[in-house]
């Protein structure tokens, strides 16, 4: 029992070290892909630290909450990393509709990022918060059907979906992770939906909305967009992967190593695929829900195939 | 039981005497403020007395009116909807007893007291009365109480106008609901609920009756498409009334729709369904209409009818659950409705206050006028944001509390084995999601173009609100904190609401709480971990940033240095993507007025979400019932001897009727 409880620790642990090794592996992708050699793998580690070891310069127009917006996001998705279970060995929190505080603590997460960058007052914050909450409003119900479609013939919790315990149907899960995938994309600011690296500030998203945090500060949004892409990196993966071995390491093995390659194929859609005009962001996500829709429609019909 | 009287007399001996001392300013607000808070103290008492003991109370007057007894009850469903009543009525007056000073010369505030106090009074009555009859005769007083209130400003046109649209909707609604009663009283013989009680309705007769309180309770719960007058008359009147109409006011509503379950069960299906409609429709174009406002109390207003659609949305998954024999549904359906009425009342206060606040110090509720304030009002916007987060349903405050609740009884209505109910489940649940991420945007947009930023405009605030109207805020504030984080010990108290409903329900037993604590637990635990992240990562920050430089400098402007305050982000331009993505549900208009000469100056764009409904469909079916009465006008010429020959035509006509009736 002693070890069980530790084991559920496993996966905090592991995503709170390792999630700045997928963005490395993304990059490294990308510099294969355009002929470069590429940063170190280790390269969002040297960026943390840097940005730790700095001071601060805070715009004159902030008050206390753009301070507060970095010290929350990142709070609620250390959370969130204690509520995702790693294959079996369960999660610290774990509890029937543990999804749902998930789902809200990514919102919440949200809020403060949103926040912190209208009070910077700067016109391009303005816009890139505004752009973050539209996609998000069409992102959060695709993710919530994807969970549906995964989750409907079982248990609304976490380690019952993701810890390989209800019987794999290939439809619906297929279908559910290319949908959970474009969340992934959308919700990490990834290419086609917005692009990490883009140089003009009228065309970002995510990137634009922390213009104005630096040291420290910036250290912790870099450390939790990390972890964002590690939780839903997890998501994409469990929810495809379609043998569930019964050792634990094993299986924790198998994760890992899919995440990685997920974090591959990240890079390549990022490589070979241009970025697409934010009119057009609507469009992919409503597609998602669709396909979405499909999974949890297929579920439902019995198409265990 | 002898306090709640005690407490209405109070209420009413105190709002008479504050109008007999208009003229003096002091003992006038101190009647008036400390009448209903002392009224409110007693009710508190009695409704909590009456929730923990689970012991309902009775009180049956000695004399008799017409048609029925003067007799009321506190059951616990009562009880639990008089607490947030009380609550808001106590801190409301605290609150006015600042917000209004600067009134005190130009308006009558006598006048004010007592119907604020008339307000609260028959709020109470509404809630306790066991009698058809004194339950309307106490809706009535309660909606001309709000309608003076709404009046406040009465040299204003657009108060006046709010207040007559409000009179007009609200009397619709008690026609239904006068039509409602009479139905069931000819069924039973008695106006009495507990002749209600007894009873047992043929299905279609209570079908009826549903559909007529639907009509009735709906019209003042702010159902689309009977929400036209809130968002007029919230505006219109002073916060605290706005608070109190909007956190309680409206879910005398749902609370005569859960009185009518408790009444006239056992439920049908298609009640679940069609609340289930009314919630996903309300939900979704609420927040649709709130995003595009642009006066703070209407976008509020909007949102009130978003979260009445959520508490619609609850009492159909519960009604639904009850009827397919599924009791965990039905706890959780009910469990959230009840929850979000509480919470709903907690944190749209809180904001309507902060709105008030808003308006006191700067003199304006224009979102794209404002910006900046919380240098100048630290503590109003910390309570906004604390609203705000509330609102949105998001961890840590109560909103997400009553929406977990939601979310697991749609999960299991997917689960079960009727299909109908899946697709519902599937429905209901995307819609949830998609009010979360639009409400998301909303307050985002509020709390961010109000308080943060640069002010744009002259119309700035230059100092914060005093004690009196922040007290309010923060007690509402911290109630929003400890439902949030302590829900597993606040749950209990709705058991006793909820078993009087399922009661009435021959389906089953609802699950006891056991299934439901570590759940909340779980909650708890998560929200105690964030807090605890969110103290190391300040500590962190703090040692990390001692002894290092910490400098300011101007936001970076991307190298465009002349840049005003002007260039902020409004929260119009904010939510422009989210309004013009979902134009065709929330017919919102944008004019562009293009300045085409070779050095263009003079482009204008103006951006307005109009309440479609008001525009579309009452205004003008007003103005069709106008015109054809206005054919009528010939009966009513102002002749005494041709009205006396009407009466002896009328006389005539029933003496033949009685008497062909009589053969």
């Amino acid at each position: 029992m002693g070890k069980m409880m530790l084991l559920q620790y496993l996966s905090p642990v592991l995503a709170l070290v390792c999630a700045p090794f997928l963005l490395g592996i993304i990059n490294r992708t990308k510099a294969v892909f355009a002929g470069r050699k590429g940063q170190p793998l280790l390269q969002t580690y040297f960026d943390i630290a840097k940005l730790l070891r700095k001071g601060a310069v805070y715009s004159t127009t902030t008050s206390w909450l753009f301070r507060a917006g970095p010290i929350v996001s990142l709070a609620a998705v250390v959370v969130a990393c204690f509520i995702i279970p790693i294959g079996k060995c369960g999660a610290p929190i774990s509890f029937t509709g543990d999804i749902v505080l998930f789902m809200y603590l990514l919102g919440i997460a949200r809020f403060f990022v949103v926040l912190a960058a209208l009070d910077t007052g700067s016109p391009f914050e303005g816009m890139g918060a505004s752009r973050e909450v539209f996609f998000s409003v069409l992102a959060e119900p695709v993710f919530l059907l994807c969970i549906l479609a995964l989750a409907h013939t079982h248990d609304l919790r976490f380690f019952s979906i993701l810890g390989g315990m209800s019987p794999y149907a290939i439809v619906p899960a297929l279908l559910a992770g290319i949908s959970l995938f474009v969340v992934m994309l959308a919700e990490n600011a990834r290419i086609p939906i917005d692009d990490p690296t883009t140089h003009l500030e009228l065309t970002m998203i995510h990137e634009v909305m922390v213009l104005d945090h630096g040291g420290p500060d910036f250290a912790l949004i870099t450390y939790g967009s990390a972890l964002k892409l590690w939780l839903f990196g997890l998501v994409v993966v469990r929810a495809i992967l379609p043998f569930h071995p019964a050792s634990m390491l094993l299986d924790c093995s198998i994760t890992l190593c899919t995440m990685a390659v997920c974090a591959v194929i990240v890079g390549i859609v990022e490589s070979v695929t241009a970025r697409l005009r934010l009119l057009r962001v609507p469009q992919l996500l409503i597609g998602a829900a669709a396909l979405a829709a499909l999974a949890l429609f297929a579920g439902e019909g019995g198409l265990f195939l | 039981m002898i306090f709640l009287i005690a407490g209405i007399l109070i209420f009413v001996l105190c709002g008479i005497s504050a109008l007999v001392f208009t003229s003096k300013p002091i003992a006038c607000k101190l009647l008036g403020a400390g009448g209903t808070m002392a009224g409110s103290l007693a009710g508190l008492f009695v409704a909590f007395r009456v929730l923990i003991s689970g012991i309902p109370l009775y009180w049956h007057a000695s004399w008799q009116m017409p048609f029925g007894s003067v007799s009321l009850s506190i059951d616990a469903l009562s009880a639990f909807f008089l607490i947030p009543l009380f609550i808001l009525s106590f801190l409301g007056a605290l609150y006015a007893s600042e917000y209004l000073d600067h009134d005190a010369a130009a308006r009558n505030l006598g006048l004010h007291w007592l119907f604020y106090n008339f307000l609260v009074a028959s709020m109470a009555l509404v809630l306790t009365s066991s009698s058809g009859l004194l339950f309307i005769m106490a809706w009535e007083m309660m909606s001309l109480a709000s309608f003076f209130l709404v009046l406040y400003k009465h040299d204003d046109k657009g108060s006046r106008e709010a207040a007559w649209i409000y009179l007009i909707a609200t009397h619709i609604g008690a026609a239904f609901l006068l039509a409602f009663f009479i139905i069931a009283a000819s069924q039973t013989g008695s106006f009495d609920f507990d002749s209600f009680a007894k009873h047992s309705f043929p299905p279609a007769v209570s079908g009826l009756l549903f559909a007529l309180g639907l009509v009735g309770f709906g019209s003042k719960a702010g159902f689309v498409p009977f929400h036209v007058w809130l968002p007029k008359a919230h505006p219109a009147a002073p916060s605290h009334v706005s608070a109190l109409m909007s956190g309680v006011m409206i879910k005398m509503g749902i609370y005569g729709i859960m009185r009518s379950l408790v009444l006239f069960g056992p439920f049908q299906e298609w009640w679940g369904l069609v609340l289930v409609s009314i919630g996903c429709v309300s939900g979704i174009l609420g927040v649709l209409l709130a995003l595009g406002q642009h006066d703070l109390k209407r976008l509020l207003a909007f949102s009130s009818v978003e979260n009445i659609g959520i508490i619609s949305l609850c009492m159909g998954a519960g009604i639904l659950g009850a009827c397919n024999n599924n009791p965990l549904i039905e706890t959780l359906g009910f469990f959230a409705a009840l929850l979000h009425v509480v919470n709903h009342a907690f944190f749209k206060g809180l904001l309507f206050l902060g709105a008030g606040a808003v308006l006191h110090a700067a003199h304006t509720t224009q979102i794209d006028k404002l910006g900046g304030l919380i240098k100048k009002m630290p503590f109003t916007a910390f309570a906004f944001l604390i609203g705000s987060v509330a609102i949105c349903g998001l961890p840590v405050l109560n909103g997400f509390v009553s929406e977990f609740m939601l979310y697991m009884a749609g999960f299991f209505g997917l689960q079960s084995q009727a299909s109908s109910m899946f697709l519902i489940a599937a429905v209901f649940m995307t819609s949830l999601a998609l009010i979360g991420g639009l409400a998301t945007a909303c307050f985002t947009k509020a709390f961010g173009s109000i308080f943060l930023g640069e002010p744009r405009s002259q119309q700035t605030a230059h100092h914060d609100v005093g004690l009196c109207m922040r007290i309010p805020m923060y007690a509402l504030a911290s109630l929003c904190a400890i439902i949030g984080l302590f829900s597993w010990l606040v749950v209990p108290m709705l058991c006793g609401p909820l078993s009087l409903i399922a009661s009435s329900n021959q389906s089953g037993i609802p699950i006891t709480l056991a299934t439901l604590s570590p759940w909340l637990k779980g909650i708890s635990l998560g929200c105690a971990l964030f807090i605890a992240v969110i103290l190391l990562l300040i500590l962190l920050r703090k040692r990390l940033l001692k002894n290092r430089v910490v400098s300011s400098s101007p936001t970076w402007d991307c190298g465009f240095s002349a840049g005003t305050p002007r260039i902020q982000y409004t929260g119009s331009s904010f939510t422009q993507p989210v309004t013009n993505f979902f134009r065709k549900l929330s017919f919102s208009k944008q004019t562009l007025k293009v300045d085409s000469s070779i050095f263009p100056q003079n482009w204008t764009f103006e951006s307005d979400v109009p309440d479609a409904a008001l525009d579309k469909v009452y205004l003008p079916g007003f103005k069709l019932i106008g015109f054809v009465l206005s054919k009528l006008k010939w009966l009513q010429g102002g002749k005494v001897h041709v009205y006396v020959l009407y009466i002896v035509l009328t006389l005539i006509a029933f003496l033949t009727w009685n008497f062909l009736w009589a053969k």
